[in-house]
């Protein structure tokens, strides 16, 4: 699946790099007590020290390096004992100490991975070159006033992950299943929330493009700030294509930090001065460095849920699941518990994976609800595939069953009855229909005995219309040959 | 080495300092005069030594992840300039 | 008789209180009194004597409770105006931040109120810490009581050694019984020296930095001067303890400095290290020096020669350190959120102009010499170099300490200096602090005791450094030298300034 862009004087790919900026699911900051909560009123959730008042001091949230430390061992990674918080200094209206708590030479977790799922049934690794926390800045706001930008520092200081990837990914596609993966793992580890509405995940991406077959890695330019699937994947398109045309006229990629507008599907420099980017990165002397032990390391490995992976590969070993199949049912946490829920104690797994990927996905998409929505339980599922395996009911009248369910939320076994949709499975009341269509049809029965034996389906279908669907289509195939051959 | 004028700009723009053009000699000589002085340090031997980033001798503290701060608007805004519907205000920034 | 409750000292002033002599009231009235009528020598920023007066009467009525609060209940201090201090302008001496009031009280300055001490006002100070003199406060210079009585500055109006140069004032001018001070490199300690007190740095760690102005974090260290050992003893009780607000504030006890005083120094053993010395520093501090080992080692110490072999790189380690700090703590002063906000087109032109409006010269001196020397090319260089000869230079004190238990050295290498002194260029100015910076960089208690006086008449302090929160041998040794110094501080009578 190669993403080629074909340009006058050949063929061209894109090199990506992303680096995902992910908000710690915790209650309060990095470094100070004030809240975390969404969409409050500016400035309310700022204490002195979010606001950088002079003599103020950070102190560490223990909860955020233990979600640093857990999302660093579902990434398969290095967790460093020893790291460093450096400050990055810059100045801008939203930050209000004029550098950013980050960790620089030292970060908290080193070189990872994630595996990405492609559609055709294979996997690709795609490297993590390093995890650290650092602080979220505030919220510019420029439309309010003509004269005037405001500023809101609820978020200053809210606790970020920078998850920074190798540049492994070679195309638009794979950029958004990377993204996709990723969330995936912080949702299972519940370390980040992963919404990327409310801004608790975005992405800096960093694109060049080299001729194809060559290994030069060109100069990059940082696309800041992306804040949805959609607009990384689109944003990388137009950037590439930005650049081979750059190139291709006699042009040169310039490296600077682009902002990427949707609306008018283009990505734009931020007019940056040439020297404006020297970070001065030091390590902060107000915070001593963070050591941890591999025993309190262990601990919270102890701790750490089946991730998606070892999930599809179970699945795949334990319930003979194709990949596709098992990889759309790990892709979240919650859709793989309901999955197996439904096969329970011993259900047929295959059957329960088309039951949940086909139907129900299907009924879900359909109503826009979410697994943890769904109007039918996993539970009520799995009743519904117990009614087909003991032969209550047939398949065709499970789809009648589960749209009834999906409508009511009522427990199968209540609709079949109160709607009789029992299999009829009394060999006489099959018979008798039977006999009925026989009589009532010389010619077909005329047709079929001179050599016809297609029409023995137009004999099925009549009888299992005699008989509202309830009957058990293998009795009635059974009984309607002997019938017929005699 | 000698600080050129244009270090002396960049240096003064990094650091936000406006410094008029008629100053920037002086500096630039003042800065030249301190930085010539702290090369001496590249006498010490320092192969193998690390840096000594902190003094303090402990572990780095932390604190439960709890909300005990914020919900002081009022402080935090006391001293601003010309604050406006519960934010600050800045020159309008263009993106 | 209310003069006469300035001449009082910290320890003299609470068994006054306690036998009932006279009130906190009283007491504190005599300093507002005395604050008044020595404006001239310009020690405070902000005067308020109001607070005072109402912090007074609340610690009177303790007292006649029965629950007065401990040894610094009703005593008057000046507070360097470093301290934020809730509701009361705290300016670090800048024009950045005229006018700001702080939401918050520092934490050493709130145990101080906890304690029941009474501020009288802001301090006079350099601007942001950053200077020798007290001649960089954008609030104009001040002016230390002592005057020369011979010489090229006889009668010339001399500084106060700085940055806490208000405070020391405060002190030698009988102003205030005690001050708080913060030293980064030497800032309590020169200005003891060159005004005839007790100026005492604590084991950085020892006070909380929470609520200081901050100039450089890994150096910055509050602590106590007073005009004797005795007092400074019982203020450091009062300011210093474990702060979970202040993550390089170390979670120790504190112990009671007062109660480790009169034990004497016999057996003690005292390092002279070698390299304490100057080029041009007067014949008379060599020779107070030798005075001063003499004086111990007639007490019963022993006097070692020592070796601190990375002393003279000290203070170039300290001017990379220091601005490479300075120019990141600094960069929140940006007009924003509050403080000083000059105008302009666009929110990079307000940041210029705000900044070069707000500091002065030397501020901005040094923050473009920290941005430099953390700039890209150069961090290697200078910062993490300087880093690695600091790990040399506090690896020095503790192969001296395995043999010693305290160092004896000079503070500063010259006495007071006259106002108008011209000094071509900053590394004058800078060294200063040339014996004083080497404790600081290895975050070591260390303190000044005045010892004797010039042949023009001015004072001379010497410096005491023990092993790190090792205060309560520190202290002793002090006195020690107090009692074998016999050094009387002169009054000065107001308006002689």
């Amino acid at each position: 699946m190669s993403y080629i862009i074909q340009g006058d004087t050949g063929d061209w790919e894109v090199v990506i790099g992303l680096e995902v900026h992910a908000q710690i699911s915790s209650a309060s900051k990095l470094f100070s007590g004030s809240s975390t909560e969404f969409g409050a009123e500016p400035n309310t959730q700022v204490s002195l020290v979010d606001a950088a008042m002079p003599g103020m001091l950070p102190v560490l949230n223990a909860f955020c390096v233990e979600q640093a430390v857990k999302t660093g061992l579902g990434l398969k990674a290095q967790i460093n004992l020893h790291s460093v918080f450096a400050r990055k200094n810059y100045f801008y209206a939203d930050l209000p100490q004029s550098y950013q708590i980050s960790q620089f030479e030292l970060p908290i977790v080193g070189k990872g991975v994630v595996v990405l799922d492609m559609p055709d049934g294979t996997t690709r690794d795609i490297g993590i070159e390093r995890l650290h926390m650092e602080q979220d800045a505030g919220k510019s706001m420029h439309d309010q006033d003509p004269r005037r930008s405001f500023i809101d520092l609820n978020r200053s200081g809210v606790a970020l992950m920078e998850i920074v990837s190798d540049p492994d990914l070679r195309s638009p596609e794979e950029a958004g299943i990377y993204v996709r993966k990723l969330r995936s793992i912080l949702r299972y580890l519940e370390t980040c929330d992963g919404n990327m509405e409310q801004g608790s995940m975005r992405a800096d991406v960093n694109v060049s493009v080299r001729k194809v077959g060559t290994d030069d890695l060109n100069t990059r330019c940082e696309i800041k700030n992306v804040n949805s699937v959609r607009f990384i994947m689109q944003s990388i398109e137009i950037e590439s294509q930005r650049q081979v045309e750059l190139w291709e006229s006699g042009g040169e990629v310039v490296q600077e930090t682009r902002l990427f507008d949707p609306a008018k599907g283009e990505t734009r420099s931020m007019r940056s001065k040439e020297f404006a980017h020297d970070y001065r990165y030091f390590p902060d002397p107000d915070l001593l460095p963070l050591n941890l032990t591999q025993d309190y390391v262990d601990d919270i490995a102890a701790t750490l849920p089946e991730l998606p992976d070892e999930k599809k590969e179970r699945y795949m070993s334990d319930f003979g699941l194709s990949a596709y199949d098992a990889g759309v049912l790990v892709v979240d946490r919650e859709t793989g518990t309901y999955y197996e829920a439904v096969v329970g104690k011993g259900r047929d797994a295959k059957l329960a994976a088309n039951w949940v990927i086909t139907n129900l996905f299907g009924a879900l998409n359909a109503k826009s609800l979410s697994i943890e929505e769904s109007p039918v339980s996993a539970d009520q599922l799995g009743q519904l595939l117990d009614l087909m395996a003991d032969d209550t009911i047939n398949g065709r009248i499970a789809k009648d069953v589960f749209e009834d369910m999906i409508e009511t939320s009522k427990d199968p076994a209540v609709i079949v009855e109160e709607k009789g949709l029992k299999q009829v499975t009394d060999t006489g009341a099959i018979e008798a229909a039977i006999d009925d269509v026989i009589a009532n049809s010389p010619d077909q029965v005329a047709q079929f005995r001179g050599g016809n034996e297609k029409i023995a389906g137009w004999f099925v279908g009549q009888v299992m219309k005699a008989t509202q669907g309830k009957a058990n289509p293998g009795m009635v195939n059974k009984l309607l040959k002997e019938k017929l051959s005699d | 080495m000698a600080l050129d004028r244009e270090t002396v700009q960049r240096i003064a723009y990094l650091a936000r300092i406006r410094v008029n053009d008629d100053r920037l000699d002086q500096i630039a000589g003042e800065l030249d005069g301190i930085l010539g002085w702290v090369e001496q340090l590249s006498e010490v031997d320092t192969d193998g030594v690390a840096p000594m980033t902190s003094v303090a001798d402990v572990l780095a503290p932390m604190r439960a992840d709890a909300i005990t701060d914020g919900d002081c608007r009022d402080k935090v805004l006391a001293n601003a300039t010309e604050p406006m519907e519960g934010f600050f205000t800045v020159p309008k920034v263009v993106e | 008789m209310t003069n006469d409750l300035t001449h009082l000292t910290i320890a003299s002033a609470r068994d006054g209180l306690d036998a009932g002599d006279f009130s906190s009231v009283e007491l504190t009235a005599a300093h507002s009194a005395a604050i008044e009528k020595s404006r001239d020598l310009n020690a405070f920023i902000t005067e308020t004597p109001e607070l005072a007066q109402a912090a007074a009467a609340a610690s009177d009525a303790r007292r006649a409770n029965g629950a007065a609060l401990g040894a610094m209940d009703g005593i008057p201090i000046a507070m360097k105006d470093l301290f934020c201090t809730e509701g009361v302008q705290s300016t670090a001496g800048s024009h950045i931040l005229e006018g700001f009031v702080p939401q918050y009280e520092s934490t050493v300055s709130r145990n101080l109120k906890e304690a029941g001490a009474v501020t009288l006002g802001k301090a006079n100070m350099d601007e942001f810490a950053m200077g020798s003199a007290t001649l960089t406060s954008y609030f104009g210079n001040t002016i230390n009581p002592w005057k020369a009585s011979s010489g090229p500055n006889a009668g010339k109006d001399l500084v106060p050694g700085g940055s806490s140069g208000g405070s020391s004032t405060a002190i030698s001018a009988r102003l205030a019984l005690g001050a708080t001070g913060t030293d980064t490199g030497g800032s309590i300690r020169q200005p003891a020296s060159f005004t005839g007190t007790v100026g005492m740095k604590p084991t950085y760690g020892r006070c909380s930095r929470w609520g200081i102005v901050a100039f450089a974090s890994s150096l910055d260290q509050a602590g106590p001067m007073t005009r004797t050992v005795r007092d400074a003893a019982i203020m450091l009780g009062a300011m210093a303890g474990h702060d979970p607000m202040d993550s390089t504030s170390t979670p120790m006890d504190v112990p009671d400095f007062e109660s480790g005083l009169g034990k004497g120094v016999k057996g003690l053993r005292v390092g002279v290290p070698a390299e304490y010395t100057a080029d041009g520093m007067p014949e008379e501090i060599t020779a107070l020096w030798q005075q001063g080992a003499d004086w111990l080692k007639d007490q019963g110490a022993e006097i070692v020669e020592v070796s601190l072999p990375h002393t003279k790189y000290a203070l170039p380690t300290y001017y990379i350190v220091a601005p490479a700090e300075a120019s990141s703590n600094l960069a929140r002063y940006d007009g924003v959120r509050y403080g000083l906000r000059v105008d302009g087109d666009s929110l990079d032109e307000m940041y210029m102009n705000t900044r070069a409006e707000g500091f002065g010269d030397e501020v901005q001196r040094r923050v473009m010499i920290g941005t430099y020397v953390l700039s890209a090319g150069y961090y290697d260089a200078y910062y993490v170099k300087a880093q690695k000869v600091r790990t040399r230079i506090a690896g020095d004190f503790t192969s001296a300490f395995e043999n010693v238990d305290v160092l004896l050295a000079p503070t500063a290498p010259s006495p007071a200096f006259a106002i108008d002194e011209k000094f071509d260029d900053p590394i004058a100015m800078y060294l200063n602090d040339i014996f004083t910076v080497p404790a600081s960089l290895a975050g070591l208690p260390a303190i000044s005791v005045p010892a004797g006086l010039t042949s023009d008449g001015l004072p001379l302090g010497l410096q005491l450094i023990s092993p790190a929160f090792d205060e309560v041998t520190l202290f002793r040794a002090a006195e020690a030298l107090e009692q074998a110094a016999g050094f009387e501080l002169p009054i000065f009578g107001p308006g002689e300034g």
